[in-house]
């Protein structure tokens, strides 16, 4: 368990490294830093000048070096477009899109997996049928397509919902949230919505499948022959069986909604680092944009390894002690 | 007193080709303290009447006919409410894969309480007390401590008395056993069929023993049923059927069992299946007129094997001395003379498969060497390795896997030739033809695809395609175990001959022991990666060397010897 630990731990650190190492050229391909830092008037001399004191004339692994040390302390340099710490930006929005993330992914979660088993279990129902063709257009249409249409009849048709921003939020000191208030949750439907439908009929479709394979699996009939009661095999015995696969790709799917809400956060104009990155891109703010690939590559790391550890819960045979 | 009578059961599968009559008006009795055997090949409908009566037909299954009366009341196996009462609490099934009958995911102290607490009412307290006696009375050693243990941590054998322990929650009156121990070892399995025989006594149950062994049929059974293409062709006790078998296909069916205290020259055929036997061999034609291009082998033997090791590291650590290893072979040394059938013995994990693998290849050896003929394998030249994987061959356990199911026929066997051979289309094509006559297909076969042969016609297939590279050397890993007897004598009597033919050498792997005592010179019996024993096989057979050899031999499920 422990060598397999450092094992991840091991490739989870080349793989941030690798994604250093590009969002570090970054810099390198927009441009001279030190024409963007002086007047037309400096002379090419104090060009040099400057060029020596940035340590831009170094070799360019040592300047990788000093890059990667000023990233291990958490400092990613000023926004140029807003002259504050990146960082600063950054964990200001973190909390808006974690908050999207985990509502829009527990929609997913609590409405696609209870389908799913749904699905599985009564393949020629009406019902099955109906879920299947409805999964396979949320599956097919494209995020801001969905986010649009509910726009359109939830906040405009009946004004039942807000369409854009957060609502009010509290602030915590460290976090402000949007769970507080009224108008917060209010202003969390649509987008969480826009955002989870996606995952949500993947999930659905993923734990379908699963589970009519592990209903013909010999444990399944030796169970039916036991006489247990049919809630039991299909809550306790299939489930149980079909959740390895289904949290390598719900991880994998939660890592992304993190990520890439892009769209549904610029659809709702929410608050969040999607907008934050959006918004740097068109100002090629390159010290945002670098700073948001390496979260980005950060939260995946992170999510991948929680999975793989969740596994070892779930899975006895990958137990070490075994055999 | 019978109480679980059958009458003119009929069981029918509607499909959109028509309906399958998978059991046709099949009629049978079984006793309490009685254990009724029902027998026949693949596709004999001898499962199918064990799930008609838990009421576990798969879709679309249905009973169309007769009627099943248990203790007096008749089953409607279309009530499933009715059937759940019954299921599990009177009537129990043990299943034949004891590897995936276990939820993989609980402990079998979790899969057991929960058995028994739907049955009883008892604590959770209560019902751990009652599976640790479960457990003891299966001949579970340490049940307080296995019982928090999950199914992977038990061997074949253990997890099929767990699978018993777990049947006899309820206390039921009936137990249905569909081939319980066809994947075990045959040590084990005569372990689970007395502990079969010893409930039977203990709690007076009636059994039907679904099976297509006729060596567990004749040492386990009271009275047997025998079914051929879903009808009841016999039934009586089971002396009676063993020795004076009635019916035509009864007898020749008996007749093909391999004998345990005897070597035939051939198989006898199933007389009653084979109105259009396949011709023997013919040989000829180019392919196995030329001469090979590896350099001739001369001196004997072909193979020898010297102080072989193979090891696994089961535990990864960053220090040696917390790496753990498992020796799959252990100083292993023989040697296989030409035109030697050599056979190969041992329970499942004793490293015979590992010898196989490293023969042809697919495992480096961790030490030792393997010569064949004057080469070294591990010192030869790309081109040189490539002729010799061309000499030696394999034929696999599972005809079902082993072919691929999106290739022609003629494509699965011409692929090696392509590999090894410099041939045009049509000299490969013609060769293909040859080989498809030889193994008793017919030319006509090429165009098929796997799926349309039966598993012993597939077998066949695979044999053609060993034979495609005309090899010296050919391992038979299990090769008839996955089939029926009628079929598995007929695929033995064609390697027999082959070998004759083309002088093969062959290392003939299988835990069966009258089928390497029909088709092996001599043999090595293996344990735990070692070799016990090294005999010629009459030898062995006649008076073995070590205990273990012995013990093996004893366990031997046997038909009673015949005249």
């Amino acid at each position: 368990m422990l060598f397999y630990l450092l094992r991840r731990l091991f490739q989870s650190a080349i793989v941030l490294a690798v994604v250093a190492f590009g969002s570090f050229m970054m810099f390198r391909f927009m441009g001279d830093p030190v024409a963007q830092l002086v007047s037309e008037e400096t002379t090419l001399a104090d060009r040099a000048l400057i060029r020596q004191s940035l340590g831009l004339d170094d070799p360019l692994i040592v300047q990788f070096g000093h890059f990667a040390a000023r990233v291990v302390q958490g400092e990613f340099g000023l926004s140029y477009q807003m002259g504050q710490p990146v960082m600063r930006l950054i964990a200001e929005r973190l909390p808006a899109t974690l908050e999207l993330s985990f509502v829009a992914f527990s929609l997913a979660l609590l409405i696609g997996i209870p389908l799913g088993v749904f699905a599985g279990l009564k393949p020629n129902s009406i019902i099955t049928r109906v879920i299947m063709i409805l999964s396979l257009a949320g599956i097919s249409m494209p995020t801001f397509f969905v986010g649009l249409l509910l726009m359109v009849y939830f906040g405009v048709e009946l004004a039942i919902l807000p369409t854009f921003g957060r609502g009010e939020t509290v602030d915590l000191g460290f976090w402000t949230t949007g769970f507080l208030t009224k108008s917060g949750w209010l202003s969390i439907i649509l987008p969480a919505v826009t955002l989870g439908l996606f995952q949500l009929t993947f999930i659905m479709r993923l734990v379908r499948a699963e589970m009519l394979e592990v209903m013909r699996a010999d444990f399944i009939r030796f169970a039916r022959a036991r006489g247990l009661p049919a809630r039991r095999i299909h809550f306790r015995h299939a489930l149980k069986n079909t959740l390895v696969p289904v949290m390598t790709i719900a991880g994998l799917q939660f890592g992304s909604i993190i990520a890439f809400g892009i769209i549904t956060e610029s659809v709702f104009q929410w608050p969040g680092i999607g907008l934050l990155f959006l918004q740097a891109i068109s100002a090629v703010d390159i010290p945002v944009v670098s700073t948001y690939l390496l979260l980005v590559a950060v939260i995946f790391v992170v999510v991948n390894l929680i999975v793989d550890m969740l596994y070892y819960m779930v899975d006895p045979r990958l137990r070490v002690g075994a055999k | 007193m019978s109480f679980l009578s059958i009458s003119n059961l009929t069981v029918e599968y509607p499909g959109p080709l028509g309906t399958f009559t998978a059991v046709k008006n099949a009629s049978l009795t079984v006793a309490r303290g009685e254990i009724l055997g029902i027998v026949g090949e693949s596709g004999a409908g001898k499962s199918t009447i064990g799930n008609a009566i838990m009421g576990l037909l798969d879709h679309p299954g249905r009973v169309s006919g007769g009627e099943i009366i248990f203790d007096g009341e008749r089953l409607n196996p279309a009530d499933d409410r009715a059937m759940r009462g019954l299921r599990g609490k009177r009537i129990s099934m043990i299943f034949q894969d004891p590897m995936t009958s276990l939820n993989p995911l609980f402990t079998v102290g979790e899969q057991l309480i929960e058995t028994i607490r739907t049955h009883k009412r008892l604590s959770a307290d209560e019902a751990r007390k009652n599976a640790i006696e479960l457990l003891a009375s299966v001949g579970i050693a340490s049940p307080e401590e296995r019982i928090d243990h999950y199914p992977h941590q038990f061997s074949g054998g253990m997890r099929q008395r767990v699978v018993i322990a777990l049947v006899l929650c309820s206390d039921p009156d009936l137990i249905i056993a569909d081939e319980p121990t066809t994947a075990l070892d045959v040590s084990v399995q005569a372990q689970i069929l007395d502990l079969i025989k010893s409930l039977v006594a203990t709690r007076n149950v009636g059994v039907i023993l679904v099976t297509h062994d006729m060596g567990v049929i004749a040492e386990t059974t009271d009275r047997v049923v025998m079914m051929y293409k879903g009808e009841v062709v016999e039934t009586g006790e089971t002396a009676q059927i063993i020795h004076a078998p009635k019916q035509a296909y009864t007898k020749s069916l008996i007749s093909a069992v391999p004998r345990g205290d005897r070597r035939l020259d051939r198989f006898p055929g199933v007389s009653f299946l084979e109105a259009d036997r396949p011709a023997e061999p013919k040989l000829g034609g180019w392919w196995f007129d030329n001469t090979n291009q590896m350099p001739a082998i001369t001196d004997e033997p072909l193979v020898t094997v010297r102080n072989l090791g193979l090891r696994f590291t089961t535990r990864h650590a960053l220090l040696p001395s917390y790496r753990r290893y498992f020796n799959a072979v252990k100083d292993v040394s023989f040697q296989i003379r030409r035109g030697e059938v050599l056979g190969l013995v041992g329970e499942s994990g004793s490293g015979k498969s590992s010898i196989a693998k490293l023969l042809t290849q697919i495992y480096k050896p961790s030490s030792g060497e393997i010569r064949f003929g004057e080469h070294r394998l591990g010192t030869l030249t790309a081109r040189e390795q490539k002729l010799l994987r061309s000499q030696i061959q394999m034929i696999f356990q599972d005809p079902y896997s082993s072919l691929n199911p999106r290739m022609s026929v003629e494509r699965i066997i011409a692929e090696p030739i392509r590999h090894h051979a410099n041939a045009s289309g049509a000299e490969i094509a013609k060769l293909v033809h040859e080989l498809l006559e030889i193994v008793g297909l017919g030319a006509a076969a090429a165009k098929k695809f796997p799926h349309e042969f039966s598993g012993g016609q597939r077998q066949r297939i695979a044999i053609a395609r060993a034979l495609a590279t005309r090899p010296r050397f050919l391992i038979c890993d299990e090769p008839t175990s996955a089939l029926d007897v009628s079929i598995q004598a007929q695929i033995l009597n064609l390697l027999k001959d082959l070998r004759d033919a083309l002088d093969l050498t062959v290392l003939f792997i299988s835990h069966d022991l009258p089928v390497v005592r029909q088709m092996c010179d001599r043999i090595i019996v293996m344990r735990d990666g070692q070799i016990v024993e090294t005999s010629q096989a009459e030898h062995f057979f006649e008076s073995p060397q070590t205990d273990y050899s012995r013990d093996l031999l004893r366990l031997m499920p046997r038909m009673p010897s015949r005249t």
